[in-house]
């Protein structure tokens, strides 16, 4: 079956050329970079070229950059290691609207006797800047929000964010994985001072990703063990991903002015003729602040999984903020915190876009999600007679 | 990606008995747009009173189509006192299971067909589980509604509470509440179990068997305790369900052991022999 693939801020496909550059690695340069001898030593040399080709994309220095498994575990390693180095201050600044990687250690934090402010957003979800400045205090260890949010795309004013977090005399970490690939970074004149960063979201494989750190921050080890990454996170490297990993970063990079263009002409044209052709249709975010990538459009009186299923019949694949579609029925608490009508929430679907994706399958996903959303709603008990009463009840049911 | 039956996919992909019918006999609506899921069922009946047409139309995921479409099925030919015997699990079964996440849906369909019965037999909706107080505020569901559904389904976590009717799938603020729901159902069916129990072991005592399992009790449930701590009890006399006693050894000075009477030696007996036993305290 013909398979469109839209659901990239999810995952992503690995790049052959990723591919390709990781086999060895596997095969016949399997030595362990901390060999003594040069069989290991020659992989050491080739993760410093990945380190090199990670911090590019950056804009960093590669003595700043800690390999990881996964964006979580940057997320984790960046909070508890300044937590751990600042022992004193017990206070976490964070968003309403983080990936379940900082929200959900945030509120365990919480738990266990920090105190931790989440700052809210807009409808457009965005933050107020005033509220984050009067949020910071003597006692805040960290602020941790997002650059670009995984569901709606969004993108946060992360400098300017950065700026008041200098002045407040905070620390600022930022989780880039939406990001990172998708916008040019320039971390060599920023006020972040920890950036976090997912192989499998820009066309590396899944299990790596990467913690900068800037030179100069004090930051504990999270995974405590051997002298690998300069004692800043111990265990035996995953040198075939993390060679795959830099390869990607490389990839990126060159294919920045494209994702920029090429990929946001795509992004554009499927969101708007979706508005033009599909039933009472909304799209949630900022539409200028915003991922070229991303559009996650919320239909009202249907259901989101429904959505997802039918499209799967069609081989489309995208995502949803419904509660059915999550395991705990749980509706995205991000489109919540935009106090996007539970009614809208539960109709939404994401579509994210790379550069592997045609103009064909925007046509195929255009020619197929209208008539989608109209065969719900014919079997809707809801429809647009019901909008003005309904409406009256999300608000209090929202509240 | 939910693990969905055939039978499932099938209905959610073909709905039957989709649409809106003209002059219907009875007509159920559930659930609402901020719930996430909602369903509308319309019957139309014979002059016999069996279901000879119906119809629904849906607001919600995939097994909540799925769900409406079997009931739809399943109700056609049915006279109405047939129809009202059709339970969640019925629905479930149709259409060879659902998630565990999504028994719900089914739950749903029921309410619905509730809801059209009622309709048509001109009562007011009863809606004793609907009454109560609102314990999760995402899904607007009552404390009487979650202790309706724990006893029905005999659920034990907050998990399947989530799953069968919802609360505390959203914000989990009343996680702690949903909990003490499920404690004090349990507590109270445990209670009434035991009632039960005794209830049935007094029908078939004779006085006989009744005498001796009073002194068994006392013999292997209360002296024992009350030894341990160099006090002792005598059994004096058993008048029916009086049963008079004397405390010896430290029991006699205690001063607690008037409660003794009551919270052990009486709890006891009430427990194993009678729940009709008061004992009596007799100093000789």
């Amino acid at each position: 079956m013909k398979v469109v693939y839209t659901d990239n801020n999810a995952t992503t496909m690995v790049a052959p050329e990723v591919v390709e550059a990781m086999l060895p690695y596997f095969t016949e340069h399997y030595g362990n970079p901390s060999s003594m001898h040069s069989f290991g030593g020659q992989v050491a040399k080739k993760i410093d070229v990945a380190r090199q080709q990670v911090a590019d994309i950056l804009g960093a220095d590669p003595s700043e950059i800690v390999f990881t498994s996964c964006g979580t575990e940057s997320d984790n390693a960046a909070i508890w290691g300044i937590l751990r180095a600042n022992p004193h201050k017990r206070h976490i600044v964070t968003s309403r609207v983080e990936h379940p990687a900082v929200y959900n250690l945030c509120k365990y934090l919480a738990q266990s006797g920090y105190h931790v402010t989440e700052l809210g957003v807009d409808s457009n979800g965005m933050l107020n800047l005033n509220e984050l400045a009067d949020a910071i205090k003597e006692d805040t260890a960290i602020v941790s929000i997002m650059y670009a949010n995984n569901e709606t795309g969004v993108i946060f004013p992360i400098e300017e964010i950065g700026n008041i977090v200098k002045q407040k005399g905070s620390i600022l970490h930022t989780d880039a994985v939406q990001a990172v690939g998708k916008i040019p970074l320039n971390l060599s004149k920023s006020t972040i001072d920890l950036l976090t960063l997912s192989g499998h979201k820009l066309h590396a494989p899944k299990g790596v990703g990467a913690l900068f750190v800037r030179k100069g921050i004090t930051f504990s080890p999270f995974i405590i063990g051997g002298h690998q990454e300069k004692n800043r996170r111990g265990g035996t490297e995953n040198v075939p991903s993390i060679i795959g990993l830099g390869k990607a970063c490389e990839l990126a990079k060159k294919f920045m002015n494209e994702e920029n263009t090429r990929v946001k002409q795509l992004r554009d044209k499927l969101e708007n003729e979706i508005l033009k052709k599909a039933p009472d249709p909304m799209v949630n975010g900022h539409r200028t602040q915003r991922l070229p990538n991303t559009t996650n459009i919320s239909f009202v009186f249907v259901e989101g999984e429904a959505i997802l299923l039918l499209l799967n019949e069609k081989g489309i694949c995208a995502s949803s903020g419904s509660a059915c579609t999550s395991g705990s029925l749980e509706p995205s608490h991000v489109l919540r915190a935009m106090g996007v009508p539970f009614t809208a929430v539960h109709g939404s679907v994401r579509l994210s876009l790379s550069r592997y994706n045609t103009m064909e399958d925007v046509d195929y996903i255009i020619e197929h999600l209208p008539p989608i959303i109209k065969r719900l709603r014919e079997i809707s008990p809801y429809g647009r007679e019901t909008k003005v009463r309904e409406q009256t009840k999300r608000i209090s049911a929202g509240a | 990606m939910w693990d969905y039956s055939d039978k499932v996919k099938d209905h959610f992909f073909h709905p039957r008995n989709v649409g809106e019918m003209e002059n219907p006999d009875a007509v159920g609506e559930v659930g609402s747009l901020a719930c996430g899921d909602a369903l509308k069922l319309m019957l139309k009946l014979d002059t016999s009173g069996r279901i000879v047409d119906v119809k629904f139309k849906t607001f919600g995921c995939g097994s909540a189509i799925a769900s409406a479409s079997a009931l739809t099925e399943m109700v056609r030919g049915k006279t109405l006192d047939e129809a009202a015997k059709i339970a969640d699990s019925d629905i479930a079964n149709y259409l060879d299971g659902l998630p565990e996440q999504k028994m719900h849906c089914s739950v749903m369909g029921r309410e619905a067909l509730e809801a059209a019965i009622a309709s048509y037999r001109g009562i007011k909706i009863e809606k004793p589980i609907e009454e109560g107080t609102i314990v999760c505020k995402c899904f607007g569901v009552t404390d009487n509604k979650i202790a309706h559904e724990v006893r029905e389904h005999k659920l034990t976590t907050i998990e399947q509470v989530t799953n069968y009717c919802k609360a505390g799938g959203g914000c989990q603020s009343c996680h702690p509440q949903i909990q003490a729901i499920i404690d004090e159902v349990w507590q109270k069916e445990k209670e009434k179990a035991m009632v039960e129990s005794a209830k049935k072991l007094v029908k078939k005592l004779t006085n006989i068997q009744k005498m001796k399992l009073i002194q068994e009790t006392i013999e292997r449930d209360i002296r024992p305790a009350l030894q341990s701590d160099g006090g002792d009890i005598e059994l004096i006399d058993i008048d029916g369900d009086r049963v008079m006693v004397s405390f010896r050894g430290s029991c006699v000075e205690c001063p607690s052991s008037k409660v003794t009477l009551k919270s052990t030696v009486e709890a006891k007996l009430q427990e194993f022999v009678a729940n009709t036993i008061i004992v009596e305290e007799v100093t000789s």
